[in-house]
């Protein structure tokens, strides 16, 4: 048999259809909804008298628009949002879906419930109508996001038309140093890579640095895959990967659990696999890093400065010349001289609770810079109870921070977590593009922990010196 | 879905790079549960100021622009979410065509969902359509999905490379959905087969 990369393996296992030319219907093992890429969609099933294939594997909650304070369970104030979760909460009702509704402890943001829950397994294709399902190619579960037209084809067929990516490896060897995370990791690559660099492609990330990531860690840094432009990014499954998904409530058990281990643990890329591209970073080369642009490939290290716009080629120079004029900052500044006013941390990026933790350890003790807006805004309900049962809710509050509800709140600012006009935060999601935190909002992207160093100081701040 | 049909159209040039779904459609305008009525936020945040008034030097804005059916955009176009909201404000304000030299994966599939067309052209190729394109209303081009060929008001014909699928599809305007249910018989038997060999899916 020719040798395979995991990304071959997972989708042969999948194809239900090729045609001559290549196109394959590729099967579904999970779809994930949220109510804002979804109302559309059971909205075109209904007109055209269809239902949804296998709702026993589609698996639905809101998320995007939620308010992230005590109230929202009596009322959600917003009426176009709540519009939006009465939809996800009526269609999901009417067609049968696995449901978390906003009231439900397990409730979160779609990609930390999905692992969570056990919903999300090695070797599984996993599609959700939003572009960090990349998240979940941590498990080696090939998932990518998709536009409102295939949430529609996915409900009623439980396949997607798709034509084979190519297979890109990015392997980071060796070990981190101290202060860098996963979150420096995924943002090195894009910086190395470009936001395009990785259309078109598969990326499996190995190598030493990354398989010592906790399942935290690898999700993090498959969670911006599709920054980099690929669709999907995943990591072959391992005993760290076995051991967080035991035990989870959909995750199989006895038999069936020894029957998946078997598959499992064939899940790797051959030896002789074939790359069409690979990329080779030094886990030791990596600092803890921050974007000063609009563009999650405007990244350096945090002892950097603000570079020009001449020294970018093509449309990139106008794109920074741009960029830095949005962000209000001036070449040859130093990174960590830039005050910031807000500082958020959560998302599907950095919402879980080893996040937490991180950025919990460096605040314990301290207090935020005065006048300074700061909030942490758990992955789910399940992770905010997990935080306050081990301290970590408590440190936060003592530092000045507000201990929200679980959603993805500031990470695109759609529910009332927005920043004003020329705000500046320090944020743990993943898109520092214009308006992306609210109307001229400007956002610095950082690890949990550099994130918590920010808040202490109240500039961007190489979390090195505090620890 | 309407069928595609040959484009003859005014093309305006955005040369900027990255130009993200987040500007293309701003998330405030994702709390709908329609698909129609996008295009006048189409570019919200450069288009308009916060007072709802036209920002007067954004390309979509002049004159000679505001009845464009064609895109000359810079590399990467539609980075970012996977919004569909993207391509249905495209749509709605008009827009059938777009060129660049590159587009991000959701975006770029999105756009065959809605009728629309996205041609990926090398560098020097767009360059020239862009130089077209900044002419202004006078400069048509002309785009012919059949011979997979775009020209510039001056005749000069560039040929694009478009999957053999993807463009039937648009030139028959046919739906995905009804196309796959012509396979269900496949699709019942791979799921009977995968029942047995991954029952814990
Ligand atoms: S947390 Fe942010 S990136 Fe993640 S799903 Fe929510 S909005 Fe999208």
């Amino acid at each position: 048999m020719s040798p395979k990369t995991l990304y071959d393996k997972i989708w042969d296992a999948h194809v239900a259809h090729e045609a001559e030319d290549g196109t394959c219907l590729l099967y579904i093992d999970r779809h994930l909804v949220h109510e804002v890429t979804s109302p559309q969609a059971f909205e075109g099933l209904r007109m055209a008298n269809r239902t949804v294939r296998a709702p026993d594997k589609t698996i639905a909650v809101p998320d995007h628009n939620v308010p992230t304070t005590g109230d929202r369970n009596a009322v959600i104030e917003n009426e176009e949002s709540r519009i939006q979760v009465e939809a996800l909460d009526r269609n999901a009702k009417d067609f049968g879906l696995i449901y978390y509704p906003v009231n439900d402890v397990r409730q979160g943001i779609v990609h930390i419930v999905g692992p969570e829950q056990g919903w999300t397994l090695p070797g599984m294709t996993v599609v959700c109508g939003d572009s960090h399902t990349a998240t979940h190619g941590a498990f080696g579960a090939l998932a990518h996001g998709i536009g409102t037209s295939e949430v529609e084809h996915v409900l009623a067929t439980q396949t997607l038309i798709q034509k084979k990516s190519k297979n890109m490896k990015v392997e980071i060897t060796g070990k981190l140093r101290p202060g860098v995370t996963a979150k420096d990791i995924t943002l090195s690559v894009i910086g190395a890579t470009g936001t395009a660099g990785g259309t078109g492609y598969v990326i499996e990330y190995c190598g030493e640095a990354i398989r010592d990531l906790s399942m935290e860690g690898r999700m993090t840094v498959c969670n911006m895959a599709i920054e980099g432009g690929a669709r999907a990014g995943l990591i072959a499954p391992d005993e760290t990967t076995f051991d967080y998904v035991k035990g989870r409530a959909h995750a199989p058990k006895g038999a069936q659990w020894e029957a998946a281990m078997d598959w499992w643990k064939t899940l790797y890329s051959d030896d002789d696999a074939q790359w069409d591209k690979v990329i080779t970073i030094k886990g030791e080369d990596i600092a803890p890093v921050v974007t000063w642009g609009t563009s999650p490939e405007d990244v350096l290290p945090i002892d950097a400065v603000v570079p020009a716009p001449e020294t970018f080629n093509g449309g990139k120079a106008e794109a920074a010349r741009r960029a830095i004029e949005y962000m209000g900052l001036t070449p040859g500044q130093k990174l960590s001289d830039i005050e910031i006013d807000t500082v958020f941390i959560g998302s599907c990026t950095n919402g879980r609770i080893e996040d937490l933790r991180a950025a919990a350890a460096i605040l314990k003790g301290k207090k935020i810079k005065d006048g300074l807006r700061a909030m942490v805004v758990p992955g789910s309900g399940l992770v905010r109870a997990q935080a306050e049962e081990e301290g970590l809710a408590r440190i936060f509050q003592d530092a000045g921070f507000e201990w929200r509800l679980a959603g993805c709140s500031m990470c695109l600012a759609m529910n009332p977590d927005q920043l004003s006009e020329g705000e500046r935060c320090a944020s743990t999601s993943n898109r520092n593009f214009e308006g992306r935190q609210g109307y001229k909002g400007r956002t610095h992207l950082v690890s949990p922990a550099m994130a918590a160093a920010a808040a202490v100081t109240g500039r961007l701040t190489d979390v090195r010196e505090m620890m | 879905m309407n069928k595609f049909e040959k484009v003859s159209g005014i093309a305006a040039p955005m040369p900027l790079v990255n130009i993200d779904t987040d500007m293309i459609i701003p998330k405030i305008f994702l709390k709908t549960i329609k698909r129609s009525g996008l295009g006048v936020n189409l570019f919200d945040e450069m288009r308009y100021d916060r007072q709802g008034n036209e920002n007067p030097d954004f390309v979509l804005n002049k004159p000679a622009y505001r009845e464009a059916e064609i895109l000359i955009a810079g590399d990467n176009f539609g980075c970012g979410s996977s919004r569909e909201h993207a391509p249905w404000a495209l749509a709605d304000f008009g827009i059938k065509v777009i060129v660049s030299t590159s587009f991000a994966d959701i975006f770029y599939n999105n756009c065959f969902k809605n009728g629309m067309l996205p041609i990926i052209l090398p560098q020097e190729q767009v360059d020239v359509l862009m130089k077209d394109a900044e002419k202004g209303a006078n400069a048509r081009m002309e785009v012919d999905l059949e011979k997979q060929t775009i020209s510039t008001s001056e005749g000069e014909t560039f040929s694009f490379d478009i999957d053999p699928f993807r463009k039937h599809c648009l030139l028959e305007g046919l739906d995905d959905i009804g196309l796959t249910f012509e396979k269900v018989a496949e699709i019942d038997a791979f799921e009977a087969r995968a029942a047995q060999a991954r029952p814990w899916v």
